[in-house]
């Protein structure tokens, strides 16, 4: 089950919303990074998201900043997101690349595109990329065939959410909140209701992300869209940790917990 | 007007943010489209200029400065006299008055010298607004006296501790309150970067600068000048004047970027000299990056230019060759400050010191009948100290 398409049909069988884990490439090693997505696998995860760090991450807190940051200093490059993607793929789960745009279009638009396919990859989440500067992107996109994935946001008004909607595919990317990446200790009211104007437009699946950390949380969330996103709760583990196996034993005991809430 | 209605310079400018931001910036492009077509927000605003500003800035020949350009008439056109003490007020009151506009309650600003968090925190004490300065850890320490000025008019301001502690980073984390706060919350970015509107709302709150120079280039002299001159960090001050000139095609617009250690030693702030078209705080435009699109730290020894981006409209009028950019040392730059120091009685900022080093070099080149306009973009109250240390008086 390598798809995202093939993995929203299973968890639809299983009554369930798919758990969506996020991690950033190169933290906090290489290694180390594809040793913790092997532990959110273990855990229950059913996809990943590998996040390209970049050295100006507006829509990330601090969490995330701080991740971004030290696998930048360990020398974190286009190859090595690529590898873990591979890596992550070969594990058997679908894999998506979430990348802010600059790193895309200095790499080669088509290109990127192309490498995604090549090392089994799924799609690309492009937090910062609006549907109006898409243009290449959309024809690379589909020269390769691979998922494109937009963020909507609560602000997103009802004239201007199909326009991004219509030009989502595998998930669309639904922020609960307005705000940046990083734990909350509720999940925003404002999901459900964007969720709910997703649904009304586009049989795409939707994911909700931003702000969910907790099994109570991921359940909630589970309630009313299809795939739940967690990424700074499991960061969170490891900064937390004085050993990377402490780290590791922790991120596999959360994805246990998040796996048992998406199962509503 | 030569950007298209999403706010592109030909594959420069557009949108690159997140959506959340969308609804805030067709908002934003509403409000200063309505503004500019409405006779009583521009009385508003030049009533503003002129009874607190102190608009219009007059124009100063500086003919033993000249001395050391080649002979060269050299005119500053002096928004080092406005309010605060550089040509930030221009775009700021502009953006406060559609604040209010807005029904806003909020501004949030970027700075890196401090001059632009300085005139957001006086405009909002003029307009009772809330006002939070976020500014690079770094800059906080080389400008402590702009952070002084900013607390005294009822500022918070939030050092930054994240990246290179310097106005990119300073950015980042104004996005970041934007996103989370963006429904009471207007931000007042400071230069003509960023996303639509940003480039060309801020690039209409400086025109003035040009428009007024222009006029007053005809009355003193009876001509229009052979080159302008500014210095370009962001770019604002520059465009401000560049941009009523643009269909004076016998006027030359030029450029000066911060040159650091010079762009050969990598240690510069010269973007579109030295730097790759890429994508930066949500616009397309020249940027200093690595092979992999990260940002690469810029180097300046003025706060105001040390930023590794530029307004999208530069990164154009430089590919079509409407305007020129070279690129200005530390060393240059402080060479000129000093002369025009000690030869006119005026102490420019840091920034401004850049025009003014390309001035000498212009005027050499261009010879003895050539007319100068240069814009003063700043006063270099909040540069003593750091001038001070460069040439060894001991504070």
């Amino acid at each position: 089950m390598k798809t995202l398409s093939e993995l929203f049909v299973k968890t639809k069988a299983e009554n369930r919303a798919a758990l969506i884990g996020y991690m950033p490439a190169g933290f906090p090693t290489k290694e180390e990074c594809i040793m913790t997505i092997k532990a959110m696998v273990a855990g229950g995860v059913d996809a990943i998201e590998i996040g390209y760090p970049y050295s100006d991450p507006v829509m990330d807190g601090p969490i995330i900043q701080a991740a971004a940051e030290l696998s930048l200093a360990n020398g974190t490059n286009a190859e090595d997101v690529f590898d873990i993607l591979q890596a992550t793929v070969e594990m058997g789960v679908p894999a998506v690349v979430m990348t802010y745009w600059n790193p895309i279009e200095r790499f080669g638009v088509k290109e990127f595109a192309a490498e995604i396919i090549k090392r089994g990859g799924s799609g690309v989440i492009t937090p910062d990329l609006t549907v109006e500067e898409s243009i290449g992107w959309k024809e690379a996109c589909e020269i390769s065939g691979i998922n494109r994935i937009y963020v909507v946001a609560p602000s997103t008004t009802d004239e201007r959410l199909p326009k991004v909607v219509t030009q989502c595919s595998g998930f669309v990317y639904a922020a609960s909140l307005m705000g940046v990446t990083g734990t909350r200790t509720s999940v925003s009211g404002n999901a459900k209701s964007l969720v709910a104007r997703v649904k009304a437009i586009t049989a795409t699946p939707v994911s909700v992300g931003l702000g969910v950390s907790t099994k109570e949380q991921a359940a909630e969330v589970a309630q009313y869209a299809d795939g739940v996103i967690v990424g700074s709760a499991f960061i969170k583990q490891l900064q937390e940790s004085s050993s990377i196996g402490e780290g590791l034993a922790k991120v596999e005991n959360l994805a246990k917990e998040l796996s048992a809430g998406v199962r509503r | 007007m030569i950007e298209d209605f999403l706010g592109h310079f030909g594959p420069y400018g557009g949108r690159f943010v997140p959506e959340a931001l969308i609804n805030a910036l067709d908002e934003l492009t509403a409000a200063h489209e309505s503004a500019k077509n409405d006779p009583v927000f521009q009385s508003e605003l030049s009533e503003l200029h002129r009874t607190y500003t102190g608009r219009p800035s007059i124009i100063t020949e500086v003919k033993r400065f000249a001395e050391h350009a080649g002979g060269a008439r050299i005119f500053l056109k002096r928004e080092d006299l406005n309010h605060t003490g550089s040509h930030k007020i221009n775009n700021v009151l502009g953006q406060a008055l559609l604040t209010k506009r807005m029904g806003k309650k909020r501004i949030i600003a970027e700075t890196g010298a401090g001059q632009h968090g300085v005139a957001s925190a006086t405009a909002a004490a003029l307009m009772g607004l809330e006002c939070v300065v976020y500014m690079g850890e770094d800059d906080t320490k080389r400008q402590s006296l702009n952070v002084a000025r900013m607390k005294l008019l009822g500022a918070q301001v939030v050092p930054v501790t994240q990246g290179s502690r310097t106005l990119k980073d300073a950015i980042n984390e104004a996005m970041r309150d934007w996103v989370t706060n963006v429904e009471t919350t207007h931000y007042l970015l400071g230069t003509v970067a960023g996303p639509h509107p940003f480039p060309t709302m801020v690039r209409d709150f400086h025109r003035v600068i040009g428009v007024e120079a222009r006029a007053q280039m005809l009355q003193d002299i009876g001509r229009l000048p052979d080159a302008v001159l500014a210095c370009v960090g962001g770019g604002s001050n520059a465009i401000g004047i560049f941009h009523p000139f643009i269909d004076d095609k016998n006027v030359r617009l030029i450029g000066l970027e911060a040159g650091g250690s010079g762009i050969a030693s990598g240690k510069h702030a010269s973007t579109i000299s030295g730097g790759t078209p890429g994508v930066l705080h949500g616009t397309r435009t020249y940027v200093l990056q690595d092979e992999n699109g990260q940002t690469v730290e810029s180097h300046s020894i003025s706060a105001g230019l040390d930023y590794p981006g530029v307004g999208p409209e530069h990164a154009y009028l430089h590919d079509i060759g409407r305007a020129e950019y070279r690129s200005i040392t530390d060393a240059e730059a402080m060479n000129a400050f000093k002369i025009l120091c000690e030869t006119e009685g005026i102490i420019p900022a840091i920034e401004t010191a850049h025009a003014l080093a390309g001035a000498m070099d212009i005027g050499k080149e261009l010879g003895k009948d050539a007319v100068l306009l240069l814009n003063l973009s700043g006063r270099g109250d909040k540069d003593v100290q750091t001038a001070a240390e460069y040439f060894g008086i001991p504070l």
